[in-house]
C-alpha cells in the first residue's frame, strides 16, 4: 500500500466512521428483537449524522467564532448549531422510545418483539 | 385591521404556545376550548394569507428579524397556502369532533395532555409546510412525529403501544435519512434555505454529492409518507390509535411529507433534470403502481375496518406519488387535489368509525352486521365517503382521478388509466363488504342495541362530507388553487 492510498483513506477517516456507524446502527435495529437494543441501534444510527455534519465544518487551524484581533481563521459554526438541535431531537426521541418500552413491558410482560408478536397472534 | 406582517409566524407559534399552556392547565374542558380558539385563529390566518398569495404573490417572513438566507425564512406561496389550508382546517374540524370522542376514549386525567399533544402535532405539521428552511423542516417534522407517536400510543388496546414503537423506529430512520440528505446538499451548496438552494443547485444537479443527497431525501420522505413497500408502520398505527388520532394523522400526517417531496422534486430540484436522469421518476412510477395495486388488494383481506381503511390509504398515497412521477401539469394538479381530497374522505371515514367505536366498542367487520338501521346518519355518511373513495362523479374523488387520468393520457400512458379503473373496482369490493354487512345483514338477536353517534361528532363529520360533495361539484377552489400551485412550481416549459 503506497502513501497516497493511505492518505486518501485517512483523509476521509471521518466519512469512514460515519458510514460504519450508519450501517452498525441499522443492522442492530433490523437484527435485534430486544426493544432496548433496537433503541440503542437507533441512537448509534443518529450519532453518525452528527459526525457527517460536524466533520466538514472544521477548518484546520480555525478557532471558534470569537470576535478578537488575534484570530482570523474560524471554523464554520453553523453545523455545530444544527447538530446541537439534532442532538436535542435525538434525546427526545430516545426518551419517548424508552417510555414506550416501559409501557410495553407493563402491558405484555416482555420487551422481546418476537414474543410480543406471538402474544398478539394468539389474542 | 388584520395585520399580515406577523401572520406566517403566528400560524405556528399560536398552537405551539397553546400546547404549553394546555400542559400547564391540564383541565380537560378548558384545554378543549383553548385549543378550539387557537386552531380557529390559525385557520383565520391561513385564509387571510391564502387570499394574499392566490394571485402569485409570495409572503416571506424573516424569523427573529434575521434576514434570509442566513436566518430562517417562513415562506407562503400558492402551494404552501393550499397545504396550510388542508392541514389547518382538517385539524380544526377533527378537534371539534374530539369533544365527545376524546372524553370517551382517553382516561380522564390524560385528556388535557391529549389536547396539548394534539396542538403540538398540528403546530409541527403547519411548520413543516410554512418553513422555507430545509433543516427547520426537519425540526418541525420531529415535533409532529414525536407527538404523533404519543397520540397513537394513547389507544386503549395494548397493540397501540407496539404500533407506536414501530412507528417511532421507522419514523426516526426516515427523518434521519432526510437530515443526511439535507447535510449532503449543505456540503455542496453551503445553504439550507430552499429558495437559495434552488438557485445554487442550477448547473450542479448531476454532481454525485447532490444526487446522493437527493437519494437520501427521497428515501427518507418515502418512508415517512408510507410509500409502498415502506408502509409497514402505517396499518397498525392507524388501526389501534384513538379515533381522533387516526382521523388527524390519516388526513394530514403523510400528506405533509408528500408536500415536502413535491417541494424538493419540483421547486428545489428540477424534476426533468435531476429526478429523471437518476431514474427516480421511474422508481417512483413503479412504486406508485405497486402501492395502488397492493394497497387495494391487502385492504380486501382485512376484517378490522380501521385497518382496511389504513391499507386503502397506502393505495391512495400511491395515487399521489403517481401524479408526482408522471410529471406534467395535469398529473401534478391531480396529485395536489388528491392530497386535499383524500384528507377529506379518509378524515371523514375515520371520524365515522370513531362514532361506531364509541357506540359499539369495536370496528370489527363481523360486529357491524345490521347497524345501518340503528346508526342511519353514520352509515349514510360511510356510503357517501366510500362513493368518493371510488371516484363516483359528483364527489371529490372523481375530480382528482379525472386529473390523474388526463395527466397519464397526456404523458401517453394508456395502460395506467386501466390500473386506475381497476383499483377503483377493488375499492368497490372492500367498501362494498362493509356496506353489505351494515345494510343487508340482519342484526343478530343477541347483539346489543346501539344508538346514533352524538350530535357534535355527526355535525363535524357531515361538515367534511358536505365539503366532499361541494368541492366535487364546484371545482374552482380546490382544483383552481391546486392548478395555480402546480403552475407556480413547474416554471420550466414542458
Amino acid at each position: 500500500m503506497n502513501t497516497e492510498t493511505l492518505l486518501t483513506f485517512f483523509g476521509a477517516l471521518n466519512h469512514w466512521i460515519t458510514i460504519f456507524l450508519i450501517v452498525t446502527g441499522l443492522y442492530i435495529i433490523v437484527a435485534r428483537s430486544n426493544m432496548i437494543k433496537k433503541l440503542t441501534g437507533l441512537v448509534i444510527f443518529q450519532t453518525s449524522v452528527y459526525l457527517l455534519y460536524i466533520g466538514p465544518g472544521k477548518v484546520l487551524g480555525g478557532t471558534a467564532v470569537i470576535l478578537n484581533d488575534r484570530f482570523t481563521v474560524y471554523s464554520n459554526p453553523l453545523p455545530h448549531v444544527l447538530i446541537l438541535t439534532a442532538i436535542v431531537v435525538g434525546v427526545a426521541t430516545l426518551a419517548l422510545g424508552l417510555a414506550l418500552v416501559v409501557r410495553i413491558k407493563e402491558a405484555y410482560g416482555t420487551i422481546e418483539e418476537d414474543a410480543i408478536f406471538e402474544q398478539d397472534r394468539d389474542a | 385591521m388584520i395585520e399580515l406582517t406577523h401572520m406566517p409566524a403566528l400560524v405556528v407559534v399560536a398552537p405551539l404556545m397553546a400546547a404549553a399552556l394546555c400542559a400547564l392547565i391540564r383541565h380537560s374542558r378548558l384545554c378543549w376550548w383553548l385549543a378550539t380558539l387557537t386552531l380557529t385563529f390559525s385557520c383565520v390566518c391561513i385564509v387571510v394569507m391564502g387570499r394574499a398569495v392566490f394571485d402569485g404573490n409570495v409572503l416571506s417572513y424573516a424569523m427573529g428579524s434575521w434576514a434570509p438566507p442566513i436566518g430562517i425564512e417562513y415562506r407562503v406561496d400558492a402551494l404552501a397556502a393550499f397545504m396550510l389550508g388542508v392541514v389547518g382546517f382538517m385539524a380544526l374540524i377533527v378537534h371539534l369532533y374530539g369533544y365527545r370522542s376524546v372524553r370517551a376514549e382517553i382516561p380522564q386525567p390524560l385528556q388535557g395532555w391529549y389536547h396539548a399533544i394534539y396542538l403540538l402535532c398540528t403546530a409541527g405539521l403547519l411548520g413543516m409546510v410554512i418553513t422555507g428552511d430545509t433543516f427547520n423542516a426537519f425540526v418541525f417534522m420531529e415535533i409532529a412525529s414525536l407527538s404523533a407517536y404519543t397520540l397513537i400510543a394513547m389507544g386503549k388496546d395494548r397493540r397501540a403501544l407496539t404500533a407506536a414503537f414501530q412507528y417511532l423506529i421507522l419514523g426516526t430512520i426516515g427523518a434521519t435519512f432526510y437530515v443526511i440528505g439535507v447535510g449532503f446538499l449543505y456540503l455542496q451548496t453551503g445553504t439550507l434555505n430552499m429558495t437559495d438552494l434552488d438557485t445554487r443547485l442550477d448547473g450542479i444537479m448531476d454532481h454525485p454529492g447532490v444526487l446522493t443527497g437527493l437519494g437520501f431525501l427521497i428515501a427518507g420522505l418515502a418512508l415517512k409518507s408510507a410509500l409502498f413497500p415502506l408502509h409497514l408502520w402505517l396499518p397498525n398505527a392507524y388501526a389501534w390509535a384513538p379515533s381522533v388520532s387516526s382521523a388527524l394523522l390519516a388526513a394530514t400526517a403523510t400528506k405533509v411529507t408528500l408536500y415536502l417531496l413535491i417541494r424538493f422534486a419540483y421547486d428545489i430540484f428540477d424534476f426533468d433534470i435531476a429526478l429523471a436522469q437518476a431514474n427516480w421518476s421511474f422508481v417512483l412510477f413503479v412504486l406508485s403502481l405497486a402501492a395502488i395495486t397492493a394497497g387495494s388488494l391487502l385492504a380486501i383481506a382485512q376484517d378490522n375496518v380501521k385497518r382496511m381503511l389504513a391499507y386503502s390509504s397506502v393505495a391512495q398515497i400511491g395515487y399521489i406519488t403517481f401524479g408526482i412521477a408522471v410529471a406534467n401539469l395535469n398529473s401534478l394538479t391531480g396529485a395536489l387535489v388528491h392530497l386535499a381530497n383524500h384528507a377529506l374522505m379518509k378524515g371523514a371515514l375515520f371520524m365515522l368509525l370513531g362514532g361506531v367505536m364509541l357506540r359499539l366498542g369495536s370496528v370489527h367487520l363481523s360486529h357491524l352486521a345490521g347497524i345501518g338501521r340503528q346508526m342511519p346518519w353514520t352509515m349514510a355518511g360511510f356510503v357517501l365517503a366510500g362513493a368518493s373513495l371510488l371516484g363516483v362523479p359528483g364527489t371529490v374523488g372523481f375530480v382528482s382521478k379525472w386529473y390523474l387520468a388526463v395527466g397519464a393520457l397526456d404523458a401517453g400512458h394508456w395502460s395506467l388509466v386501466i390500473v386506475l379503473m381497476a383499483s377503483s373496482l377493488i375499492a368497490l369490493a372492500y367498501m362494498g363488504r362493509v356496506i353489505e354487512m351494515v345494510y343487508l345483514r340482519e342484526r343478530p338477536a343477541d347483539a346489543p342495541t346501539v344508538t346514533e353517534a352524538p350530535p357534535i361528532m355527526l355535525a363535524a363529520t357531515w361538515l367534511v362530507l358536505a365539503a366532499c360533495i361541494y368541492f366535487g361539484l364546484d371545482t374552482d377552489l380546490t382544483a383552481g388553487l391546486a392548478r395555480a400551485a402546480a403552475d407556480s412550481i413547474m416554471d420550466q416549459p414542458q
